[in-house]
């Protein structure tokens, strides 16, 4: 596996950065790659845009951020107008199908759809969210980037706070199994 | 104390790993004004100096900030701050007092863009010359410019080491974008770090400004006997001021000295496939990321294209760079030219710039294009 960029984004308050984190984190300390996250985000501490980037490779990653992801997960409109033209042709395309709404079709190899936010809501809480598209992430290209499934869980549940693991750990499930109709 | 040294792998920003650095070092003296994008490093330490026995402070400003460890410093304790440019600048006085009074301790300036307030939370590399020239008088800086978090850990030790041995302040030069993204850290165990401790001196009371040969004097400590009175005033071996040009003249000489003596220890820097190379990239800190890239690209377009990569900065490897004089040179930084400046006088000819006004690192292809033009001018 050489050199692949992935990018998430989405609006501030979503939890983007932490999906982001905990991908990294995985692939870094438990599944032997090599890592690089970095983070993108307004001034505002929530409703801005925000994107959390990943850069894997074999080796040390030289230039740590994404130049044109093939991977890319979006969770908002803006970030789609934002970050959507600069995605690599022929990439893995991931939307939060009641967030994002494409205008025509993109030029991906896969198209990927999840309603994380609705998942998340009846699970009871919007703020997992996130964790729901990690989950999802994981299943839908976890084999290409060399993730697997018990690193990304461990990493998930490390960086949550103790009183809200099991919740978070439904989430990635229910975005781990979910089958996309 | 327990959890002194946090032996394992983790995944951390370079402002934590900085932090972490710090207490290997032995850092037990954190006085500081957060600024981003330097705040995580504060943040850090504020959990883990009280955990190691240390005393974290929050100042009322950058100007107290330096001045708590330079006290903290003559009390006996390893002592360092984190700021941004704007606090860097405000800490210039204070750093010249550290260098007039020989005081060991750590400065981490998280470079962000400027001038004045600029880009809060956007790279800049704007005070390479002032880690030199930016506090006013005469005096030799030692500055280090780490490109990824575990460089930030290590370079961190690092600059605790040097300015115990060297007794003076040490910057340790980051950027936003290397403070702020995340990548594996190893903490080695604690019998494989090197840990440098200042020399103390043999007797009681000690001259606090006495030299050994190699010109470094051993530092007595307030509270162990010894009569100190450290000035920023020109002053003698007992730090009496002493205001006459023949005073001047040696002090200030010996501080000068005992830096450019020992300059060929201090220097670090990395070469990645000058070899062969026609053309030399020059870059510290993130941009050397960058142009890691870059110089493969280059190959790729049939261009010998190497990179020499400052580890530490300042003082300045005049030497390994005349090695390559009849090379075509680039440098890049996210400035207009300050580095350049010395590469230029180094190898005593032009060089291709590639600079950036800030906000955002090079793009490889950036710093591509700059490698081209140099290998297409005429030399």
């Amino acid at each position: 596996m050489a050199r692949i960029e992935m990018q998430i984004g989405g609006f501030g308050g979503q939890g983007v950065i932490l999906a982001g984190l905990v991908i990294a984190r995985a692939l870094s300390l438990y599944d032997g790659r090599e890592a690089v996250f970095t983070q993108a985000y307004g001034p505002e501490a929530r409703g801005g845009a925000s994107a959390s980037g990943i850069v894997v490779d074999d080796e040390r990653v030289d230039y740590p951020y994404p130049l044109h992801p093939e991977i890319l997960v979006l969770m908002s409109q803006e970030a789609m107008t934002t970050y959507l033209p600069n995605m690599r042709k022929g990439g893995i395309l991931i939307i939060e199908e009641n967030l994002v709404h494409l205008d025509g079709e993109p030029d991906v190899s896969e198209l990927h759809k999840i309603p994380a936010t609705k998942i998340a809501e009846e699970l009871g809480n919007k703020i997992v969210t996130n964790i729901v598209m990690v989950g999802f992430i994981a299943k839908v290209v976890g084999d290409r980037i060399g993730l697997k499934k018990e690193s990304i869980k461990k990493s998930v549940l490390e960086m949550v706070p103790a009183k809200v693991r099991e919740l978070n750990e439904k989430a990635f499930e229910m975005g781990y199994n979910y089958e996309e109709a | 104390m327990s959890n002194e040294i946090l032996e394992g792998e983790y995944f951390l920003s370079g402002d934590a790993a900085a932090a972490e650095g710090a207490v290997a070092a032995g850092c037990k003296v954190f006085a500081g004004y957060p600024i981003t994008p330097s705040s995580e490093v504060a943040e850090k330490l504020a959990r883990r100096l009280p955990q190691v026995g240390g005393v974290f402070i929050q100042m009322e400003d950058e100007l107290g900030s330096i001045a708590a460890i330079l006290g903290a410093s003559w009390g006996g304790k390893k002592s360092m701050t984190a700021t941004s440019g704007p606090g860097f600048s405000l800490m210039m006085e204070n750093y010249g007092l550290g260098m007039m009074t020989e005081t060991p301790t750590v400065i981490v300036n998280v470079q962000r863009g400027g001038p004045s307030t600029g880009l809060p939370t956007l790279l800049g590399q704007g005070e390479f010359m002032q880690a030199k020239f930016g506090s006013h008088g005469v005096f030799e800086a030692i500055a280090l410019a780490p490109e990824s978090p575990q460089e930030c850990f290590d370079f961190t030790i690092k600059a605790f080491n040097l300015a115990e041995k060297y007794r003076q302040p040490v910057v340790v030069l980051m950027d936003e974008s290397t403070g702020h993204l995340f990548e594996k850290v190893r903490i080695p165990p604690e019998d494989e770090i090197e840990i440098i401790n200042r020399k103390k001196p043999k007797e009681v009371p000690y001259p606090p400004f006495m030299p050994d040969d190699d010109l470094i004097p051993p530092m007595p400590i307030v509270g162990e006997g010894h009569q100190i009175h450290a000035t920023g005033l020109t002053h003698d071996e007992y730090g009496r001021p002493t205001i006459t040009a023949e005073a001047q003249e040696k002090y200030v000489k010996r501080l000068v000295e005992k830096i450019r003596k020992h300059a060929d220890e201090i220097m670090d820097y990395e070469e990645v496939m000058t070899d062969d190379a026609d053309v030399i990239v020059v870059a510290y800190g993130i941009t050397a990321r960058s142009a890691r890239r870059a110089i493969i690209q280059a190959r790729e377009k049939g261009i010998k294209a190497g990179l020499i990569r400052l580890k530490v900065v300042w003082p300045f490897p005049d030497k390994i760079l005349q090695k390559y004089a009849d090379k075509k040179f680039v440098v890049a930084e996210v400035n207009q030219g300050q580095a350049l400046i010395m590469v230029e006088r180094a190898i005593r000819k032009s060089a291709t710039f590639v600079g950036k006004m800030g906000g955002e690192p090079h793009r490889p292809e950036e710093i591509l294009k700059g490698i081209e033009e140099a290998y297409n001018a005429n030399s």
